[in-house]
């Protein structure tokens, strides 16, 4: 396979940031590759685009599998696109923890928006990376928003603590839910009611639609509010609406999309979006400070083969763990702050 | 991050609405460790290399049993090049006469696989063609 960066398509020698920021949809789905394959390779394209971001209105969508989550995606980027919004779309799935592959199928139920030059779609897979995954998903939102995407929808099955990560990186979190499937219980032990700023009850047509609203207003505390499609809102504190809807004819759509609409005007209006994003600029930070120190600080010691000999010392009860650490980090200390 | 795993568009373009054998296929390339992004049924040749750039895949393999191959895979090869991804392999499986497939490969078809074939010689194929 060719090196993924540095490429010379059609005989052009522009980076790939340049060609993400006029539009060219073969750089963005290159440089999100290069994000998934070579982090590092990717942080150089990356550094450029970081100045474009910021503009998109980011929104999770999470939920059980079968719950219609691409269903909903797709009809609510079509709603985005009716409105002028040019839209993306990442959808993470799990891969096999055997093979390491995946099938990645939720563009089967967005075959519209193909064709549509305003949209963007990109199937991710998990690749079983933890900590890697929340950041590789960010930074490829941050390429799709750099490109000029207006809403970018991230479509994760809510699972499991990396894929709440994910959702966490979103300004809007819409979690969705179908009754009869044991949701109401299950996400309130999964603590994914804490992390919603919208819900969807998707299949509304189902039985115990109703039902499941009425016990997700009172594990929310909002039981109280009659009106329960419209979003509740007191004291300018932001109560997560509850929408019904049925994605596979659209019902209910408009709603949702309003009421996303509406927490995102919240977060405008309220200075949440800044004290969010303020949060999430300084975790990106740490993590990325954290990953380029940790890999300078090992690939020092074990190219100097210390690593297994301070191990066998602990072993051997020669050193405990916290001199030892002192002695490996004192390279790196400088004397003025690391005292 | 080491592991790159070779990314396959499996796509039917064409009005035909047999899909196990795309599915079987899709799922032995997703056991060989490949990343596969399956669209669904009657996808335009537009829709097709559309999602191939978004995608960014090493490969894009085509199934068409309704006879109409000789119009709709060419197609998805020359859309390709436009769009300056004509690196990306193009693969082509159904029922397809010899002759065909002999005009398919002039026109950048890369293989054409025919029934019989088992999963196993594709995904060599595909690893092959590839070559991370």
């Amino acid at each position: 396979m060719e090196p993924l960066s540095g490429i010379k398509i059609g005989g052009s020698s522009v980076s790939l940031a340049e060609r993400v920021l006029r539009g060219d949809v073969r750089a963005t789905g290159r440089l999100i590759s290069l994000i998934e394959n070579a982090p590092e390779e990717a942080e150089q394209e990356l550094r450029a685009l970081h100045a474009y971001t910021g503009n998109a209105h980011v929104v999770g969508i999470t939920g059980s599998p079968g719950i219609g989550k691409s269903t909903l995606t797709d009809r609510l980027a079509k709603r985005w696109r009716k409105e002028g919004f040019q839209v993306g779309i990442i959808a993470v799935d799990p891969n096999s923890p055997f093979s390491g592959g995946a099938l990645l199928g939720d563009r089967v139920r967005m075959q519209d928006l193909a064709t549509d030059p305003g949209v963007f779609i990109r199937s991710m897979g998990a690749r079983g990376r933890l900590g890697g995954l929340a950041r590789a998903t960010h930074n490829a939102v941050r390429v799709l928003d750099a490109a000029g995407k207006g809403v970018i929808f991230v479509e994760t099955v809510g699972v499991g603590q990396s894929e709440v990560d994910i959702v966490r990186t979103a300004d809007t979190v819409v979690v969705g839910l179908v009754p009869g499937m044991g949701d109401d219980i299950q996400t309130i032990k999964a603590g994914i009611l804490e992390i919603a700023d919208v819900f969807a009850i998707n299949k509304a047509d189902r039985p115990d639609a109703n039902r499941l609203v009425i016990e997700l207003q009172m594990a929310l505390g909002t039981s109280g509010n009659a009106d329960t499609g419209a979003s509740a809102r007191t004291e300018g504190r932001w109560i997560p609406p509850i929408e019904q809807t049925i994605a596979s004819t659209g019902e209910g759509t408009g709603a949702l999309r309003k009421a996303i609409a509406d927490h995102w005007e919240h977060l405008q209006r309220s200075g949440e979006l800044e004290t969010r994003r303020r949060a999430r600029y300084e975790a990106e930070l740490q993590s990325v400070v954290e990953d380029h120190w940790r890999k300078r600080f090992f690939e020092y010691w074990q190219q100097r083969g210390h690593w297994e000999q301070v191990v066998e010392q602990l072993l051997r009860k020669e050193i405990d763990p916290f001199t030892a650490a002192q002695q490996l980090l004192s390279p790196f200390l400088d004397s003025e702050i690391g005292g | 991050m080491a592991e790159r795993p070779i990314r396959v568009l499996i796509a039917k373009p064409g009005l035909d609405g047999h899909d196990r054998g795309a599915k079987v296929l899709a799922r032995a390339l997703r056991d060989a460790g490949m990343e596969v992004i399956y669209t669904g049924l009657r996808q335009t040749p537009e829709q097709i290399a559309a999602t191939a750039t978004q995608e960014d895949v090493h490969v894009v393999g085509l199934s068409c049993l309704s006879g109409a191959h000789l119009e709709l895979f060419p197609r998805v090869v020359q859309l390709l090049k436009e769009q300056q991804a004509d690196d990306i392999v193009v693969l082509g499986g159904g029922t397809i006469p010899s002759e065909d497939i002999t005009a398919l490969k002039k026109q950048g078809v890369a293989e054409v696989f025919t029934p019989g074939t088992s999963t196993q010689e594709v995904v060599e194929f595909v690893k092959r063609s590839v070559q991370l």
